[in-house]
């Protein structure tokens, strides 16, 4: 199960660490945008984070640095292949 | 969709397939634990490019078709109640139950509602403050965090018409029960990519251990799959059984802490039975005793009672990898999305309804 | 499991419930050999040429949306259902079932739209009804709307007509008003730009049946269903194999993000201004072109050919490289979290 999208942060509110506050950031994809909660994140994200959407919530901060190393990898070997 | 489209590139595709025919030095039995997975597969036509011995079997992490009977007799049970409004994923609304689906109980007069978000469900109580509105609540980790999350809202507003049923599981206890299983012999899991992001994939170390079975967790885009098969067919030329990660951009070794504790505040483990594999235990979530007024199973006095499997189903065996769906002399007959028997044929992920859906060409 | 005897949802999704609830209900009580072509119109002949004849209900919610309104919706699906056989369509019919306490403003509204449409199309409508039910016993505004067309000597057009070796083309990209209605539900709502295609086929259709005579074999809006179920319909009918390509299928890209986003596939996303049309393989770049010179058909693209694979097949092959089979759709699309 667990259908989840990477989207991208354009707005936060709420305070890190204070979860009194509504916890929302509106997030983008294609010029698409949703409200999502922040309930669960274990990072605070940033304007310009991609979090991981899965039914309204973010549940994760992406990796980019991640994503692009193992992007780069792959690329390599596809090359290296060819 | 940045992150998405990357994942798709043709030429990563065939790189990584040729690279996994260069790799492989047996044939290989893998199975994709989860349900999104075996989704993922049939949209990509994954299997139409894969090398034939790679066989993929698809696992119990379909949350509806693992949902026991009684369970969704009991939805059905909630969503007839006089005053009672039922909130639900899509996923559900078809599922057939001893007595019929939420589908039909609607057009019995029932009010059913789907919701993209749990917290969708407690918007809709605060709107219709004279009726009780239940979150009928399947999922796996990545899920029930989000449900505990909502209660916690509910509970900080005050909210008193709203509760949730729980039918969630969680999947290390599941897997270790299904790995006991010694006619499975499998070489590799696909681990599941979202429930990992909540619990890590740390939390495979000991079923590598202890099953002698490679577990890597990945993503659900074509390029992750087949990371992740490539990953396999490497351990297994190299002999080893190890946890390895290819989806580090959304999945870390600890997972998310705030996201299991906040879980593990409203709900507590309990035995708990799955379609097919029986009871095991400490496998289901309930709601803990200082949240009972927002558990629909106590609030509503409802006393699940077991019903048999639908007569002829394999669903069962085919949770557990041992059957296909062709084996099912029920399937495409009798059984099909529009009149489903079992709950494999009904939950778009469940792996009847994709092999109905998505043949194999 | 006991079947319910009821209707559901489902049986008006345009997938294999309505397909079933025709068959059982309606074929066998009324079967005929026009209607069980169950084209989008009937083209019935008489001493005065080909006439073609349809009628289509509308029932959406909400009642505007971005992009349109019930009252379009009802021109524009009736023409098009003419135009779908190739017919020039000649005149509307317009039956309204209103409920009580509906207000007033949203009725004018509604018929100023549909008085817009049928003049920007030169379809009039030429005869009426109205019935009021009482509150409660309706949904604000229904509609029905019939029209008769011509069809012109030498057009044959239908899905049985299909052959091995066509061309499909689409006339647009998909999944633009199913996408648009669906995410106007509460809980499911997410802004963008969003919007319904509702639009007249007819001149389109004109355009590129005259360019080369009997070029175009088929011709299908894909409305409820989506274009799977059509192309199905379709190879069915035909009894030939179809294979579409999915980097060639135009999706509009904030559909595209609103369909990752609830798990649905676009394939199935209901269009209320878009054809697919079947066509001999030596003209289709020519069509192609025709389509895109007009507003309507701008976006148009070749999504696929007709094969001698097995009879009602239809292929997709995907992004990644494989293949796989595209089924028709079941009941009505529901957002996934699974
Ligand atoms: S085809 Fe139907 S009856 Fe057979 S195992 Fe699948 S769900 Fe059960």
């Amino acid at each position: 199960m667990c259908l989840a999208v990477p989207m991208r942060v354009i707005r936060v509110s709420g305070l890190e660490g204070d979860f009194t506050l509504t916890p929302l950031a509106v997030v983008e994809a294609q010029g698409i945008e949703k409200d999502v909660r922040l309930d669960l994140v274990d990072q605070w994200p940033e304007i310009g984070d991609y979090l991981i959407i899965h039914a309204g919530f973010a549940i994760h901060t992406l990796d980019e640095k991640e994503a692009e190393i193992n992007l780069k990898l792959l690329r390599e070997m596809a090359e290296g292949l060819k | 969709m940045k992150y998405l489209s990357e994942y798709r590139d043709k030429k990563l595709i065939a790189s990584l397939i040729d690279e996994v025919r260069r790799v492989k030095t047996a044939p290989l039995r893998i199975m994709e634990v989860c349900g999104t997975h075996t989704m993922a597969i049939f949209r990509h036509g994954l299997r139409s490019i894969l090398p034939g011995d790679i066989e993929l079997i698809s696992g119990p992490g379909c949350p509806v078709c693992v949902t026991s009977s009684a369970h969704i007799d009991g939805f059905l049970h909630v969503a007839l109640l006089d005053g009672v409004r039922v909130a639900i994923f899509g996923d559900l609304f078809r599922i057939p139950g001893s007595q019929g689906s939420l589908a039909q109980a609607q057009a019995g007069g029932a009010r059913v509602e789907v919701v993209y978000s749990p917290m969708d469900a407690l918007t809709l109580a605060r709107k219709h403050p004279e009726e009780l509105v239940v979150f009928l609540a399947v999922g796996f980790e990545t899920t029930i965090p989000l449900v505990a999350a909502t209660i916690l809202e509910a509970y900080r507003q005050n909210v008193n018409n709203f509760a949730v049923f729980s039918s969630h599981k969680i999947m290390p206890p599941a897997l270790h029960a299904l790995l006991g299983d010694p006619e499975l012999c499998l070489d590799g899991l696909l681990c599941p990519g979202h429930v990992s992001t909540i619990i890590g994939a740390a939390a495979y170390e000991p079923i590598a251990r202890d099953f002698g079975i490679s577990c890597i967790v990945t993503g659900f885009e074509p390029v992750d799959v087949l990371q992740a098969i490539l990953m396999i067919a490497r351990q297994v030329a190299e002999k080893r059984n190890d946890v390895e990660n290819a989806y580090g951009r959304a999945v870390n070794w600890q997972g998310n802490g705030r996201a299991m504790a906040l879980m593990h505040q409203v709900f507590e483990p309990v035995d708990c039975q799955w379609r097919g594999l029986g009871v095991i235990e400490q496998s289901g979530m309930a709601i803990r005793q200082e949240f009972a007024r927002f558990d629909a199973e106590k609030r509503c006095d409802i006393k699940l009672t077991e019903t048999p499997e639908p007569k002829g189903c394999l669903c069962g065996d085919i949770l557990k990898g041992k059957k296909t769906p062709i084996d099912c002399p029920l399937f495409k007959g009798r059984c099909t999305p529009l009149n489903p028997v079992g709950p494999c044929m009904v939950s778009s992920e469940g792996t009847c309804a994709a092999f109905y859906k998505y043949g194999v060409v | 499991m006991k079947k319910l005897e009821t209707v559901q949802l489902d049986h008006g999704s345009g997938g294999l419930a309505s397909q079933e609830l025709i068959k059982d209900i309606f074929l066998s009580h009324l079967d005929n050999p026009v209607l069980a072509a169950l084209e989008d119109s009937a083209v019935l002949e008489t001493d005065r040429g080909r006439l073609a004849f349809s009628t289509d209900s509308y029932v959406v919610d909400p009642l505007f949306f971005p992009g349109g309104d019930i009252g379009l919706l009802a021109v524009h699906g009736t023409i098009n259902d003419l135009a779908m056989r190739g017919a020039r369509p000649f005149c509307l019919s317009l039956g309204m079932i209103l409920e009580e306490g509906c207000p007033m403003e949203v009725l004018r509204l509604i018929v100023d739209s549909i008085r817009k449409a049928s003049c920007e199309s030169g379809v009039p409508v030429v005869t009426g009804d109205t019935k009021v039910v009482p509150k409660g016993k309706g949904d604000k505004v229904f509609i029905n709307t019939s029209g008769i067309g011509f069809v012109d000597k030498g057009v044959d057009i239908s899905a049985s007509m299909a052959r091995v070796g066509d061309v499909i083309l689409l006339s647009g990209s998909m999944g633009d008003h199913g996408i648009t209605i669906l995410t106007q539900r509460a809980g499911i709502s997410m802004q963008g730009k969003l919007r319904s295609d509702t639009m007249a086929l007819h001149n389109l259709v004109q355009k590129i049946i005259g360019l080369k005579s009997g070029a175009v074999h088929t011709l299908r809006d894909p409305t409820r269903g989506g274009v799977a179920t059509s192309l199905n319909e379709i190879a069915e009918a035909a009894g030939v194999a179809i294979e579409i390509d999915e980097a060639e299928i135009p999706v509009h890209k904030e559909v595209d993000a609103a369909c990752e986003i609830l798990g649905m596939d676009p394939l199935y996303l209901a269009n209320e201004g878009k054809c697919l049309a079947l066509v001999q393989a030596e003209y289709a770049r020519e069509i192609l072109q025709a389509m895109r010179s007009l507003p309507e058909g701008a976006e148009a693209a070749i999504i696929g050919r007709v094969t001698d694979g097995p009879a009602g097949r239809v292929v997709l092959k995907t992004i990644a490289g494989g293949s796989r089979i595209v089924s028709s759709l079941t009941g009505e699309p529901l957002p996934r979290i699974c």
